[in-house]
């Protein structure tokens, strides 16, 4: 398993069904497919064979036929309906199983820092000055705080997945959440040299009824995003404006951008752009998920524009729920 | 001073690593990706190669591919150094001809030291 590779996409179409098998880790017999194909089968011979029975005890061929078809139609809906759960959990199987996959990993590469730096602080051989000794453990809190923030966002996606999200609505000022984001992203705007720009519309100066931390998230994995991917004497542009009866936030960077191949996969959990990868190799690929799947449950969409090299803006709106 | 070429993206692994394998007496090149990785294998070549696989533009397995597959470099003994273990990545790597394949949060430093030590004796 390789990050930075595009995800397999599955093709509804493909009639590949050994492909599809091993796509799921199952043996063919288990395969729903497979599974649905055999059916196939002795649907259409239990309507042969009710066929001729019919037509031995019935004098009526259309009746014979009308009844054929009816049994045959109906088995045919059933089987599908059954084959595609069955195919529905063995995709959510897969899903669960490379999650596990990669969650292991990106939790055992800050642990393996955690652990070899421990191990280097206390062993007796080496000679260690009291400055390396302070970056030990400067290395040892990023680790740990990087650990944090995937657990943090894991359990988000967990909730999220088992339909357990809870969302408290209140009346809120997205222009001061807006605002006090960009504050506490100032000290990093500035080291890293990019100009932050914010302009809100009069109109867009407004309270909407969502919920403020979901709000606030999103937000901050977006400026964030914007600033890690932005190289020193760039610029994030930031507004806020009311577009066909929404709110519409947009933030323009001036950063890597996302290259053409890419776009499609960038809302999905874990995936990471491979130039995004090239800049910056720590982020755990959930932010963008979270945010699209945020935004949707707030009830507004969410997409971007972007060109490599260029930018990237991404664009969300919210209901004006007052 | 045997020479190791480590290839890994993690900057606090590889300071770690890096410092006690100096402390041990051996030369350290560090590469943070792939294409560095392999420019450094043909200009130093160096006794043995740390490879992780999870890297920034191509993966390890694909270094691995290009490494083993390269006169200049292809009898450099290459120890796969990653936190993924799937047996999909670990049969293939031994494949390419990885002399070694080890999971890094299972292993403490002195361990992997003792591989590498064994490595460079048995190749």
């Amino acid at each position: 398993m390789s990050f930075g590779d595009n995800p397999n996409t599955r093709n509804i179409n493909s009639f590949n069904i050994i492909a599809h098998c091993r796509q799921y880790g199952l043996p063919i017999w288990q395969c729903p497919q497979f599974l649905f194909v055999i059916m196939g089968f002795i649907i259409i011979a239990t309507a042969l064979s009710l066929y001729l029975i019919g037509m031995h005890y019935f004098i009526d061929p259309e009746i014979v036929l009308f009844i054929v078809l009816s049994v045959t139609g109906i088995l045919f809906v059933v089987a599908y309906v059954i084959t595609t759960g069955f195919e529905r959990l063995a995709e959510i199987s897969k899903m669960k199983s490379d999650f596990i996959d990669i969650v292991s990993h990106q939790m055992r590469s800050p642990l393996t820092s955690i652990k070899w730096g421990f191990e280097f602080l206390s062993s007796k051989n080496a000679k260690i000055s009291r400055q390396k000794k302070e970056e030990y453990f400067e290395n040892i809190k990023e680790n740990i705080a990087r650990m944090i923030e995937l657990v943090d966002d894991l359990l988000i996606v967990s909730k999220i997945e088992q339909g357990k999200f809870p969302i408290s609505s209140r009346m809120i000022s997205p222009k001061k959440i807006i605002e006090k984001l960009i504050s506490r992203f100032k000290v990093f705007a500035d080291a890293a040299d990019i100009k932050v720009f914010f302009s809100c519309s009069k109109d867009a100066e407004i309270e909407i009824f969502t919920d403020p931390s979901l709000l606030k998230l999103v937000i901050e994995n977006l400026i964030d995003n914007a600033l890690h991917y932005t190289n020193g004497g760039g610029k994030v542009e930031i507004s806020l404006q009311v577009k066909n009866k929404k709110l519409l936030f947009k933030i323009k960077d001036s950063g890597i951008g996302i290259p053409a191949s890419e776009k499609r996969y960038i809302f999905q959990k874990f995936f990471r752009a491979k130039n995004a990868l090239r800049k910056v190799t720590r982020g755990n690929g959930l932010g963008l998920y979270l945010c699209k799947t945020i935004i949707e449950k707030l009830g507004g969409k969410i997409w971007f524009e972007s060109e490599e090299n260029k930018g990237t803006t991404f664009y969300f709106t919210l209901p004006i729920k007052q | 001073m045997k020479k190791i070429l480590f290839i890994e993206d993690e900057p606090s692994l590889q300071k770690t690593l890096g410092d006690i394998l100096r402390e041990n007496g051996y030369e350290v090149i560090n590469a943070l990706n792939g294409e560095i990785g392999l420019r450094l294998a043909q200009s130093e070549k160096p006794d043995i190669i740390l490879l992780d696989i999870i890297l920034p533009k191509m993966n390890g397995l694909e270094v691995l591919e290009i490494l083993k597959n390269n006169e200049e470099t292809k009898n450099i003994p290459v120890i796969v150094l990653t936190n993924l273990e799937s047996m999909e990545d670990i049969n293939k790597a031994i494949e390419l001809g990885a002399v070694a394949y080890l999971v890094k949060a299972e292993y403490s430093m002195e361990e992997v030291i003792d591989k590498i030590e064994k490595a460079l004796n048995s190749y």
